[in-house]
């Protein structure tokens, strides 16, 4: 069936003919008859721009792999199939006394499409992102192979329970954050975080400017958790939260007795139609930053939410994109080194004259070998702008050259506009990325509009 | 691809020496295209406006009055460049209506060449665009065509033609990822049209490359230039004939 696909900014559509396989099997018939345009995993459409669609050709929608979830609580680990929603894991794990070692903003992700853009939460400064944690993952490539590759080096069993064949630590990591491009995942097994309750323990502040929040962000606390809401037409106030696993100890006597339940997610409501035209406008979102800023507290200490709530406090109102109205979003994300605190004080002074809802600012750790992996050590800062906003293009343009001269670079699943020699110069790990696709898919048989926008597999440099 | 801010990698100009066509690629160029090809009547050379760093400009031959070539002419530029992200339909010829009226067999080959030619480099293009599932195609229309005017009705009808083949074809697509958009200016002083009176609410080249860019960035179906002429057409379309054909003249 020939659909229109768009990403969560909705802007862009193209159309795909859509196949839902259920098993690798499937997945590997798809792939060898995929036409001249060839064919890319979608899973559930999170990334904003046009990472997940393939014009013209076939797109497999990765939703329909599921199975078991299957916990192994001698080594704390956790396999499941790529299309189980990152959410509905974590609510699997839970009852175990596990949760997952990274949660990215939502929990509509799939697995697959979480390993491929290696997504980071907020504990990224103390945990890396989530292919840190990946002990092995199946990838079906177009040949036609089911291949399990693992992230090789040391602390890694040579034999994983389903017989890990350790051998192609290139292709792990070019498949994490790879967006799609190297195959289809259809399985993966991740490390998992043991912890005593399904709550966290959150202290909250609002800070009165950018330095306030960056200084509060800065200092060592300890919290394995942390991320402020910035308003950036506010001037880059804050509610910063930082947070913890909860203690049995710290919940109430109620509570201690079943201290797992309670964590899941509550049923969502959803947006029920597309807002009008120009309803994303300096007034309405500063009159939303506004309300949010003075409706946290000013600082509170040791405040006991559960993990659901914590992690994902958009997920209780569904297609709230919706909101973007009819012309959609672009969501610009993009990390900054230590000491580039000045270029991140000028983005955020620029994007500070256009409407922009409540932006999201973190501190980044260690990065993965991924060579497409977006996350290094520094400052990540993400904000949805409108995409109909007169000046747009200039302004990023913009923006990205400050990113690119302090050394940082921009978010492929965020991404829906950028400049292929931006993006060449800001991952200089493309070549080699390029070699290891070129060697898992000769034919280029993975294919999304990304990356025919941004020329990702464009044939490898000659040496 | 289109971008989410409306810039594209690569462009086909059919009528590859419009004045009008020439502006739209320009600006479409300064928006970040880097692949160009430009149809025209034994092809045509690099255009000076034309400059940008990577920037690639091919030529090809192009006849609006063959139409067997038309597939051909589509399939080579998808060989030079890959993906049509943009077509811009642009060719026409103005004429001379006493001169028509006059001979009759100049009138219809001229028509042939502003209606059926569309038709068939069009279509061709369109097939394109829906088996790569992306792509906007852009018709040069006229408010020449909105309603035809006594004046100029020959070329006008071909317009009127073309216009609604192009709403047409856009309903066609609709669905499969590729888009039509209608252009329709008003008075435009260029190679065509600078010898006659200029008409009210006039618009350069620069102009209407705006609109089309506009159209790209926000995805609508039609755009005017100057956009003042969307009411005023919507005016005068209601009319009666008599205060029409004196108002027209
Ligand atoms: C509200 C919101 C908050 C977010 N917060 C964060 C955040 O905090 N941190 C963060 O890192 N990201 C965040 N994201 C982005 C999101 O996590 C990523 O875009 C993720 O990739 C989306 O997963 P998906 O299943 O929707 O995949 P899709 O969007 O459908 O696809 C994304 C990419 O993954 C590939 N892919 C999908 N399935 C597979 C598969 N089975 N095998 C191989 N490749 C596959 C696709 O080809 C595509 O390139 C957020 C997004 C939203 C909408
Ligand atoms: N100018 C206006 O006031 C105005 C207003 C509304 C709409 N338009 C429309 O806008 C479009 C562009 O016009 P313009 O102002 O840019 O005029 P232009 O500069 O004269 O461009 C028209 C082009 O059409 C080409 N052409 C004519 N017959 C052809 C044929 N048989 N095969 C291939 N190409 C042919 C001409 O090519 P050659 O160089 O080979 O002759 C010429 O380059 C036209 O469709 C026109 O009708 C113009």
């Amino acid at each position: 069936m020939t659909v229109l696909l768009s990403g969560w900014g909705r802007t862009a559509p193209s159309a795909a003919r859509v196949v839902r396989p259920r098993d690798a099997a499937q997945v590997a018939q798809v792939l060898a008859g995929a036409g001249p345009r060839g064919a890319l995993p979608r899973g559930l459409g999170r990334s904003y721009g046009d990472a997940a669609q393939d014009a013209g050709g076939t797109v497999l929608d990765c939703t329909g792999l599921t199975g078991p979830v299957r916990f192994d609580a001698a080594r704390g680990e956790v396999t499941a199939a790529a299309g189980v929603p990152l959410g509905r894991l974590a609510d699997a794990l839970l009852p175990h006394g596990h949760v997952l070692p990274v949660v990215p903003g939502t929990g509509y992700v799939t697995l697959g499409g979480a390993i491929a853009a290696d997504v980071h939460g907020k504990n990224h400064h103390a945990d890396s992102s989530l292919g840190a944690h990946v002990r092995s993952l199946a990838l079906v490539t177009p040949d036609g192979a089911v291949r399990l590759v693992g992230p090789g080096g040391a602390g890694r069993p040579e034999d994983g329970p389903d017989g890990v064949t350790d051998d192609d630590p290139e292709l792990f990591w070019a498949t994490v954050g790879g967006m799609g491009l190297t195959g289809v995942v259809t399985g993966a097994t991740l490390a998992t975080l043991p912890v005593e309750t399904a709550f966290a323990r959150v202290d909250t502040d609002r800070t009165a400017d950018l330095d306030a929040t960056l200084d509060l962000l800065s200092r060592e606390s300890g919290h394995r958790y942390s991320v402020a809401w910035i308003d950036l037409p506010g001037g880059g106030r804050s509610v910063v939260s930082r947070a913890d696993h909860a203690h049995v100890g710290d919940l109430s006597l109620a509570a201690r007795r079943a201290p797992l339940r309670g964590g899941a997610a509550g049923p969502a409501a959803t947006v029920p139609f597309t807002a009008p035209a120009g309803l994303f406008n300096r007034w309405t979102v500063g009159a939303f930053n506004r309300a949010y800023y003075h409706r946290a507290p000013r600082r509170r200490r040791g405040q006991i939410q559960p993990l659901a709530a914590f992690f994902h406090p958009l997920d209780g109102l569904r297609a709230w994109n919706r909101a973007y109205g009819p012309a959609g979003a672009v969501q610009y994300q993009c990390v900054v080194p230590p000491g580039e605190e000045d270029t991140l004080r000028a983005v955020a002074a620029e994007l500070a004259r256009v409407p922009t809802f409540l932006g999201v600012l973190k501190r980044m750790g260690e990065s993965t070998p991924g060579p497409l992996s977006f996350p290094r050590p520094g400052w990540t800062l993400a904000v949805d702008v409108p995409a109909d906003l007169p000046g747009l293009r200039e302004l990023l343009d913009r923006l990205d050259r400050r990113v690119l001269e302090a050394g940082g670079r921009l978010y492929l699943a965020k991404d829906a506009r950028a400049r292929p020699g931006t993006i060449r110069a800001m991952y200089p790990g493309l070549p080699d990325w390029r070699r290891t696709c070129a060697r898992a898919d000769p034919d280029g048989v993975m294919v999304s509009d990304l990356a025919r926008r941004l020329g990702l597999r464009a044939r490898p440099e000659k040496e | 691809m289109r971008d989410a801010v409306g810039s594209v990698r690569s462009v086909l100009l059919l009528g590859g020496r419009s004045e009008i066509g020439l502006a739209v690629v320009e600006r479409l160029v300064r928006e970040g295209a880097r692949e160009v090809v430009l149809a025209a009547r034994g092809g045509t050379e690099l255009p000076g406006v034309l400059d940008a760093p990577g920037l690639q400009v091919h030529s090809l031959e192009f006849d609006a009055s063959l139409p067997e070539t038309h597939a051909d002419t589509v399939a080579r530029a998808v060989e030079l460049v890959g993906d049509l992200d943009v077509v811009v339909d642009a060719f026409g010829v103005l004429g001379d209506q006493a001169a028509y009226e006059a001979d009759p067999v100049a009138a219809a080959r001229d028509s042939a060449v502003n209606y059926t030619g569309h038709v068939s480099v069009d279509l061709a293009a369109a097939a394109r665009l829906r088996e790569q599932g992306h792509g906007t195609l852009v018709v040069l229309s006229s408010i020449a065509g909105v309603r035809t005017r006594r004046f100029n009705f020959v070329y006008g009808s071909a317009k009127a033609g073309l216009d609604g083949f192009a709403q047409g074809l856009g309903d066609a697509l609709h669905g499969s990822g590729a888009r039509v958009l209608v252009v329709r200016p008003g008075y435009v002083p260029t190679q065509m049209s600078r010898h006659v009176d200029p008409a009210p609410f006039p618009a350069t080249p620069a102009q209407v490359a705006a609109a089309v860019a506009r159209g790209l960035r926000t995805g609508a179906h039609t755009v005017w230039a100057p956009p003042v002429l969307r009411p005023l057409f919507t005016v005068l379309r209601t009319l009666p004939r008599p205060l029409w054909r004196r108002l027209s003249r």
